[in-house]
């Protein structure tokens, strides 16, 4: 199950089973989505959705399908144009359930402007332990400007990092609706084509762009490190948590370095542009509490560490295992 | 092996209390500390351990003068 | 909520300035508590002191400091008609001497888990046909827990539920430390424990030993604050005969006399009784036992003292009494990983192993 958790688990799977039997240059990249030859330069990209509850306060599996492929596609400086999608439908599922799923899948697509232009349906049995149960499949396809470079290696020594705002929001309401935790954490599931537009349209020198997702910040720092050679330095004060996910972790023993978000991003910017990134994110309808959070640096090259709130030195890793909550 | 955090006392029930913790509700055994509304109290394995106050701060206060005068 | 702090960023400057440049003997302070443990690590804390300054974890993770006897008795009940183990989230990947608990419910055992063992009680008011087993483990900051849930079993005349107790107190381990030579200047005390506790706890250990006790809190700052309040009063009781006693560094949560009605809870319960402890054997008194009159809510806690490595290259033990640290022992992030753990302070969250490693901390 930890193979599903999105850090060291989740990228030896697909580098052992899938990596290897699918070799070519473009997947070997690992970026968000491939953006591949053609008579324009197009970004490809596929996710799958599996989340339990289907619905959350903040959003839904449709909302997340959506917002998921979109904000792949927006990593690499691509406009998302299609969609596809793939619907397995559970034996049991409840009619007005679905519809509601669908609704929002739909009204998603209007808001991230794309079209879905493809789509299949299954019903697979229910099972005596479970039923009624969704999975989404999608596929996204958007088109790279000439002269966009947009990728994980991009990082520079001197760059500025930042983060679109609070951390750990997604997962944090995900775990309060299993858990029965009484909060008002709502996902921050969104797309973020406003926002990256944005920083292309003002000319941000951005280098590199990730979406938090599972993992978490400190998976993704770690990741942008390693492809791209340098260091990633991080400030504790400068990073921008909700007081509410920030107990709610510290209730459930978790961190939320390592908590998903939905709908935020990661920017690496030329360090000349950084005061002016955080202000065009701040202008954008899901950029509030977007912060500077640290730079990049060629102390050692791959590694990633954050300055805590006395100074100290914490080392950040990849999520190891599953995250789950623990008590004593 | 302890974790265990502060929180604000919003409701009483017979034997357990409603904690906030930024808007984290969660209910707790209050049988092992007299509480009060608007008591900020620590919560351990859903259990209300003690009561948080100004207390006995002598000896940070203590190291503090001597951190000063150094 | 500020009105409990002491605004110490000034402070925090000289206290960090003192911590790097100290270049008198050695000094070591062991962080008793897991929870320090975790502090410290994702701090940094350690990287802010000067060579001579060391840190050292102890055995204040109760799961890491219970033998395998006790998992393997567990696994046990769990395969046993009509009984579930219910347990917190930390002890089901502990390895006995073949399996974990998890491994055991993946196969089919009946097993649990619960957030707080108040859960208990709808777990066993909904199945009163089933007997519920509740993994009783921790220090004086979760026996009080326990003695409230027997409260409850009593009077809502619940009897479908046992305990399986693994309950462990801290000063007599603390004086087997400073007995058996561990070269321990100090000791950076549970704050949680001291909660319950009070402060009082430690004054005995503080006199008898000779080794001053600061009272700590979880935050950044007070920890800091706390470590280097202890480090100070190390230094002094070097020179000065004395002096060490025992310093509250956690005011807003600790007082010299604790919480009375817990402890009083406590003893209503339990009595005092004898306990293994990993790479220490049986330490007397150490730990708490169901009184005789209450035995009916036992499910067979005499100390399980029988431990076995998996991999006999773990060095657990003497990790667990500040002999060693983490990456000193060669399995350390090679062999055993929390992917694959070989021993408890690899599993266990609250493990100084996985905590070493995770944060990546090497002294």
């Amino acid at each position: 199950m930890a193979h599903g958790s999105g850090g060291r688990a989740t990228s030896d799977l697909i580098a052992e089973v899938f990596a290897r039997a699918f070799d070519n240059p473009v997947l070997g990249a690992m970026e968000d989505a491939a953006v591949v030859p053609a008579s324009a330069r197009i970004a490809v990209t596929t996710d799958s959705f599996v989340v339990e509850p289907l619905e959350f306060p903040g959003g839904d599996i449709g909302r997340l399908a959506v917002c998921g492929t979109v904000n792949d596609l927006l990593m690499r400086g691509a406009a998302p144009q299609y969609l596809t999608c793939g619907f397995v439908l559970q034996e049991g599922l409840e009619i007005g359930l679905l519809q509601r799923i669908v609704d929002s899948f739909a009204q998603t697509a209007r808001e991230a402007g794309v079209q879905v232009v493809a789509g299949d349906t299954k019903v697979i049995e229910g099972r005596k332990e479970e039923s009624g149960g969704l999975i989404i499949n999608t596929a996204g396809v958007g088109f790279v400007p000439e002269g966009c470079a947009i990728g994980a290696a991009g990082a520079k020594s001197g760059d500025a990092i930042l983060v679109s705002g609070n951390l750990g929001d997604h997962h944090a309401a995900i775990l309060s609706k299993r858990l029965g935790i009484d909060n008002s954490i709502k996902s921050d599931c969104a797309p973020l084509g406003e926002m990256v537009q944005a920083l292309l349209a003002q000319n941000i020198q951005v280098h590199c762009l990730r979406d938090v997702t599972r993992g978490g910040l400190a998976t993704v720092l770690k990741e942008l490190a390693e492809r791209s050679g340098v260091t990633m330095e991080l400030d504790e004060e400068a990073l921008p948590v909700d007081a509410q996910v920030r107990d709610f972790c510290g209730l459930m023993g978790l961190d939320p370095l390592y908590m998903g978000n939905e709908g935020k991003l990661v920017a690496v910017v030329a360090a000349e542009d950084a005061a002016r990134a955080r202000d065009v994110l701040a202008g954008c309808a899901y950029g509030a509490d977007a912060a500077v959070i640290g730079r990049v640096t060629d102390e050692a090259p791959g590694t990633a560490y954050i300055r805590t709130l006395i100074g100290g030195k914490r080392v950040l890793d990849v999520l190891y295992g599953e995250g789950l909550p623990r008590i004593c | 092996m302890c974790v265990a955090l502060p929180g604000k006392v919003v409701e009483i029930y017979e034997k357990d209390a409603l904690v906030d913790f930024s808007g984290n509700r969660v209910r707790a055994i209050s049988g092992l500390v007299p509480i009060a509304v608007g008591d900020y109290v620590l919560v351990h394995a859903g259990c209300i351990l003690q009561k948080l106050s100004a207390g006995e701060a002598r000896d940070m206060i203590e190291l503090f003068e001597e951190i000063e005068q150094a | 909520m500020t009105d409990f702090k002491i605004d110490m960023d000034r402070q925090i400057t000289k206290i960090k300035a003192w911590l790097a440049a100290y270049d008198g003997p050695d000094i070591s302070i062991m962080e008793v508590c897991g929870s320090h443990t975790a502090a410290i690590s994702k701090y940094g804390i350690s990287g802010l002191l000067s060579s001579r300054l060391h840190l050292i974890s102890g055995p204040g993770c109760p799961v890491c400091v219970t033998p395998t006897a006790y998992i393997d008795r567990l696994l046990a009940l769990s395969l046993e008609p009509d009984t579930t183990v219910v347990t917190f989230g930390d002890l089901m990947r502990v390895p006995g001497r073949e399996r974990s608990l998890a491994d055991a419910r993946s196969e089919g055992a009946q097993v649990e888990m619960v957030y707080s063992p108040m859960d208990i009680l709808r777990l066993a008011k909904e199945q009163p046909q089933r007997r519920f087993v509740f993994a009783a483990v921790g220090f004086e900051t979760t026996t009080p827990v326990y003695a409230m849930l027997l409260e409850q079993l009593i009077e809502q005349k619940i009897e479908n539920v046992q305990l399986l107790t693994a309950l462990k107190t801290m000063p007599e381990v603390i004086a087997w430390l400073c007995e058996n030579g561990s070269g321990i200047d100090g000791f950076l005390a549970p704050g949680h424990v001291a909660a319950v506790t009070g402060a009082k706890l430690f004054e005995p250990l503080a006199a008898r030993y000779q080794v001053p006790f600061g009272v700590a809190g979880f935050e950044a700052k007070e920890l800091l604050f706390a470590v280097y309040g202890t480090f100070r009063a190390a230094v002094r009781c070097r020179e000065e005969r004395g002096c060490a006693d025992v310093k509250n560094y956690y005011p807003s949560v600790v007082t010299h006399e604790g919480n009375e009605l817990a402890q009083r809870i406590v003893d209503k319960y339990f009595e005092v009784s004898d306990a293994a402890w990993r790479g220490m054997g049986v330490i007397p008194a150490s730990g708490r036992l169901l009184r005789a009159e209450y035995a009916g809510f036992d499910a067979g806690s005499a100390p399980l003292i029988q431990d076995h490595k998996k991999n006999q290259a773990c060095r657990c033990d003497q990790v667990l009494m500040g002999r060693c640290l983490p990456g000193e022992c060669p399995l350390f992030g090679t062999v055993c990983t929390p992917q694959n753990p070989q021993g408890a302070c690899m599993v266990s969250e609250e493990g100084s192993c996985h905590q070493y490693l995770m944060y990546h901390r090497t002294r």
